[in-house]
């Protein structure tokens, strides 16, 4: 139903698909508690997420934005396969989700490089099952060169500034040559220059390698300005409030496309804030 | 420079205070040179010692004991507690024995030591394995519990198998913690040796001091407290280059 009003540059094959997706968060602290002999139904459990119909296509970039606490880190999660299922359905590629593997890369809110290992050794993570030594060094040398962290290649991730470790991160999800990124706030905690620089490398490297990317947000200007499409989700349970196609060409501005600009003050209003304050 | 020099140029001022201190409780506790020795006569007594050679040979045989104990430990105690602390279900079966075996002490096991294993090294290398073997698999097993789950989720993203969790994951991501451990029990485990070898043994620091005290030479039974808290800075000091290997050194508490 959704797919068809969008006029998509890419390939239009539907990637995931979520059907009447609900997740619960059962409160275990509580029952204990509470004990058994209670009333079901005292709020022991949360609903996090219901009813959510969605479908992201091959090769496009969605930016998921919402409250914080609404869910959309663990919708994300439900996708790579972290989190089981409460009800409802996700396909990926027209499959059941099978748990983690290495067609969807998730890239964590907080560097999750490996610290025991250099730069070197956490890019070639995806690359260790790789039987020709030469194209392995010549694979994990191209994606460092990617993320510009030449020279950097021997050094632990203590070492790295905070944004040169989120590029790390990126090279190594990126390496394993994926289906699908999956991106839990990748800007959070990163100065103001950095976090525009990395926003720009992220757009640049979609653009060049076209993959499917979702990316959770809680930075509106973030999600207009990367998305092809973007999804707002309302606080809990969440619901999806809105999903819009940005059909503006890159590098985004919202001086010079005033119907961005009308977006964001209708996103900022749908999470409660009156951006012209 | 100066701030890597002047901590130890204040170790040397304490101990030449003790030194001196030693000398004048010496001189005038009233107790007679055989009973409390002044730091001269112990010294010229430890040339004698390091000039016949029985000190560098109870030192070996000290050594040996701890080596190997303590090798023994690391062989059982570091993969059961990695096992305790991945496994809930080994924790729950096996925790309760270790908690209840632990506060025993090493010492209390002699008499059985010596009903096993008899007279001779292994007696003492058993409780030297059972006094590191405990500590090591309870800080293992913290270890081991406590690395961040968010990497076994890239794991689990990067399709590790079982044995590469534990060897890329597990191992180095305990490592720090380990270290630290393996740092106090080598301490523990020098502290054990030289009572097990005041009961089955006709060699190493311990029989050295109890036979000094039978012969009533206090003299030589400082020389061998000295040589055991000499060897005890060295294990440590050992033990903590270790900790500085940069891929072991990557915890957030070792720098």
């Amino acid at each position: 139903m959704l797919g068809t009003e969008f006029t998509l540059r890419r390939n239009a094959m539907a990637h995931v698909v979520i059907k009447n997706l609900a997740k619960e968060f059962i409160n275990r602290r509580q029952k204990h508690r509470l004990g058994d002999d209670t009333d079901v139904g005292f709020g022991d459990n949360v609903l996090v997420l219901d009813n959510i119909n969605l479908e992201f296509f091959e090769g496009e970039m969605v930016c998921i934005l919402g409250p914080s606490g609404c869910g959309k880190s663990t919708l994300l999660r439900i996708i790579a396969g972290f989190e089981p299922v409460f009800s409802g359905q996700i396909l990926i590629n027209g499959k059941q989700n099978g748990g983690p593997c290495s067609d969807n890369i998730f890239v964590f809110q907080h560097s999750a490089l490996m610290p025991w290992m250099t730069v070197w050794e956490n890019v070639g993570l995806g690359l260790r099952r790789l039987k020709d030594k030469e194209l392995k060094k010549e694979k994990i040398q191209e994606f460092v060169a990617m993320v510009e962290l030449e020279g950097f290649e021997h050094h632990y991730p203590r070492q790295l500034s905070g944004g040169m470790q989120r590029r790390a991160e990126l090279a190594r999800a990126l390496a394993v040559n994926p289906d699908m990124l999956i991106m839990d706030e990748p800007f959070s905690g990163l100065d103001f220059l950095t976090h525009m620089k990395m926003r720009e490398e992220v757009v640049n490297m979609h653009e060049y390698i076209c993959k499917t990317t979702l990316i959770v947000t809680h930075d509106i200007d973030d999600a207009l300005i990367m998305g092809d499409r973007i999804v707002v989700m309302s606080g809990r349970p969440s619901i999806v409030k809105l999903e819009r196609k940005l059909d503006f060409p890159h590098p985004r501005n919202f001086e010079k496309e005033p119907d961005l600009s009308k977006l964001r003050d209708e996103v900022f209003l749908m999470l409660g804030v009156s951006y012209a304050v | 420079m100066k701030a890597s020099k002047s901590p130890s140029l204040l170790a040397l001022l304490a101990f030449g205070f003790i030194f001196l201190l030693w000398q004048l409780a010496a001189r005038y506790s009233g107790w007679s040179a055989q009973v409390f020795p002044g730091p001269i006569k112990v010294l010229t007594a430890m040339g004698e010692l390091i000039s016949n050679g029985t000190l560098l040979k109870h030192s070996v045989a000290s050594l040996f004991r701890v080596t190997a104990g303590f090798y023994l430990a690391i062989l059982f105690g570091i993969p059961l507690g990695i096992v305790l602390g991945r496994l809930r279900i080994a924790r729950q079966f096996l925790n309760p024995i270790i908690q209840f075996l632990r506060p025993i002490s090493p010492l209390a096991w002699i008499p059985l030591a010596m009903l096993w294993f008899g007279i001779g090294d292994k007696p003492a290398v058993f409780l030297i394995f059972l006094s590191s073997f405990f500590p090591l698999v309870v800080s293992t097993a913290i270890a081991a519990n406590s690395i961040d789950p968010t990497f076994f989720q890239v794991a689990s993203n990067f399709n590790f198998s079982r044995i590469e969790v534990v060897t890329k994951i597990v191992v180095p991501g305990m490592l720090p913690d380990v270290v630290t451990a393996l740092r106090i029990t080598i301490t523990i485990a020098w502290l054990v040796v030289v009572a097990a070898e005041m009961i089955a043994v006709q060699s190493g620091l311990g029989y050295l001091i109890l036979d000094s005290r039978n012969a009533l030479r206090m003299d030589y039974v400082m020389d061998a407290m000295i040589v055991i808290g000499i060897i005890g800075l060295l294990l440590d000091h050992i033990m903590r280059r270790l900790g500085r290997i940069d891929s072991v050194c990557w915890g957030p508490n070792s720098h």
